[in-house]
């Protein structure tokens, strides 16, 4: 009666519990502080802006989905996820027709084109983000600042630069850190972002190599070019990009030198956009150059295979 | 029969050989020209011009060119009647020859042009030349307006300069989109040409769509991906 006592499968023995629908949900519940920051701070037409950018992206995968007459994704939340980083993404006062052709280009064009979730080959509300500022860029880099009153947003509200092309001194590192600066509704509220960070370090939803060595590059960058490293840090999208986009799973390297690697790059690359480019902020450009580069940084850094002796140059066959 | 032999030779260049869409050649001007629908129609009906005039000279002197020089031969010929199609461009219309810029003289070293050159008019007689050079002519053209429309429509919301949508998406006017809609355009001929019941491809001279002309069909198929690129 033994062998039927023993189950007998083939490995893997041991599951985790985790599934892309938890990872979703951790990566949603990380961003709520900065959503509900986001709509504190610019006030009601925040909240509407996110919701029309989820409610159409969940909507394309669902249709692009059937259309190609593959099985549905929608389940596993990635679409929304999507479409709360494009809105955290977009100025408050974007025109809503604006954000859903992003949508259409993060769902449909860069993600279920390529094959869906997983087969990206650059994060989606990225690439959306960076295709609508290349389109429209008047209304893309139309910032709002609420200065003084944060709660009665829409009347105090009033255009200015963000805070990266802003004169120096405007902003103390308090505005930065509660949002009382102009800039995309997901990015100006530093403390939101730090917190939702640390929520998926601890639920070990994303590993901190990439945000701490992508925000250290950019301290050292800006020390050597002269600037503020902090002011640096805090302002513009940088956490935002650090914590959510750098560390999308398709779109980063899975060696841990080869994150290095990465969010090095990345931190350097900003940090030269941001000095040397005619464009104050360079995060989404950064991000999406390491992104199509992460495939040769995962094949200079690919572990050894167990018991593979690594032949001595020169040495023949 | 000859009528139905020459008939193919010049429909063949509009769908199923289309130069831009299915043999991918003369990419450049292509994504660079069609930013508004008259600057497609301008560089598509000067090419073909120079297309036509070279195919029909190339052909007429295809037993006096020798075979080593006969890519410096066609280019100089070539060179010719681009020169000429420059000159009637700038005295007859100034503004293409303005907005068109370096792609007019570059019409020379166009892969659609000299590929004909190399593969049909040096070996052909001249009336199916001129009508090959013809269907291509066309085919490039028809290539390029369709680019042209869709780039001009959605990047300045206008077609041949007349405001048609409210919003512009400036993307589709910058590289970025060009390729973008190529892209597209290349999966619709895709779609058009293996709708038809025609099998997929499998060795690679058969999916070649040049198969048909190719000199070194015979003895390299197989190991040659590609009859010939640019």
């Amino acid at each position: 009666m033994m062998e039927n006592k023993l189950y007998v499968s083939s490995s893997p023995h041991i599951r985790s519990n985790n599934s892309t629908r938890r990872i979703m949900l951790d990566v949603i519940i990380a961003l709520a502080p900065t959503s509900v920051a986001a709509c504190v701070i610019f006030g009601f037409r925040a909240a509407v802006l996110i919701a029309v950018c989820v409610a159409t992206c969940v909507l394309l995968e669902f249709l692009a989905r059937k259309v190609m007459k593959r099985e549905s994704t929608v389940g596993d939340l990635s679409a929304v996820v999507t479409g709360l980083l494009l809105a955290l993404n977009l100025p408050v006062d974007i025109n809503p027709l604006i954000a859903m052709f992003g949508c259409l280009i993060a769902i449909v064009v860069v993600k279920q084109m390529f094959g869906g979730i997983g087969m990206n080959f650059v994060n989606p509300a990225l690439a959306a983000r960076i295709v609508l500022l290349v389109s429209f860029p008047s209304a893309m880099m139309h910032w709002v600042t609420v200065k003084g009153a944060p709660a009665k947003a829409v009347i105090d509200a009033t255009t200015s630069a963000t805070p990266l092309a802003a004169e120096k001194g405007t902003y103390s590192y308090v505005d930065l850190l509660i949002g009382r600066c102009g800039g995309s509704i997901g990015e100006v509220c530093a403390i939101a972002l730090i917190i939702g960070g640390i929520y998926l370090v601890i639920r070990r939803v994303i590993s901190p190599i990439i945000p701490c060595v992508y925000l250290a590059t950019a301290g050292v960058m800006s020390l050597i070019f002269g600037l503020n490293p902090v002011f640096q840090v805090l302002a513009g999208g940088m956490l935002l990009g650090a914590i959510f986009m750098a560390t999308d799973y398709t779109t980063s390297p899975v060696t841990n030198w080869g994150k290095v690697i990465y969010a090095a790059g990345c931190g350097l690359l900003t940090m030269l956009l941001r000095t040397y480019s005619n464009m104050p902020e360079g995060v989404s450009f950064s991000i999406l150059l390491m992104n199509i580069l992460v495939p040769l940084i995962e094949r200079m850094t690919a572990p050894r295979t167990l018991g593979f002796v690594k032949k001595a140059k020169g040495e023949k066959k | 029969m000859m009528a139905k032999g020459y008939l193919k030779e010049f429909t063949k260049g509009i769908v199923k050989e289309n130069p831009v869409l299915c043999l991918v050649l003369g990419t450049c001007p292509t994504l660079a020209v069609t930013t508004s629908a008259s600057n497609a129609i301008g560089m598509g009906v000067a090419a073909t011009a120079v297309l036509v005039c070279s195919n029909a000279v190339i052909s007429a002197l295809r037993r006096f060119i020798p075979d080593k020089v006969r890519i410096p031969a066609y280019i100089t010929i070539i060179a010719g009647f681009v020169t000429i199609v420059q000159m009637l461009v700038k005295a007859f219309a100034p503004a293409i020859n303005d907005s068109l810029g370096i792609f007019l003289p570059l019409i020379v070293v166009n892969c659609i042009i000299l590929g004909r050159a190399e593969m049909f008019a040096g070996k052909n007689p001249v009336i199916p030349s001129i009508l090959d050079g013809l269907g291509m002519g066309v085919g490039f053209t028809a290539a390029l307006l369709c680019m042209g429309i869709i780039r001009e429509l959605l990047g300045s919301g206008s077609v041949f300069g007349a405001q048609i949508l409210p919003f512009q998406i400036l993307i589709f006017i910058l590289p970025p989109g060009g390729f973008f809609v190529f892209g597209m355009l290349i999966m619709l001929a895709n779609k058009l040409n293996t709708r038809a019941g025609r099998k997929v491809k499998t060795t690679p001279c058969d999916g070649c769509p040049m198969a048909a002309n190719c000199s070194q069909k015979a003895e390299k198929c197989g190991e040659k991906e590609e009859a010939e690129s640019c």
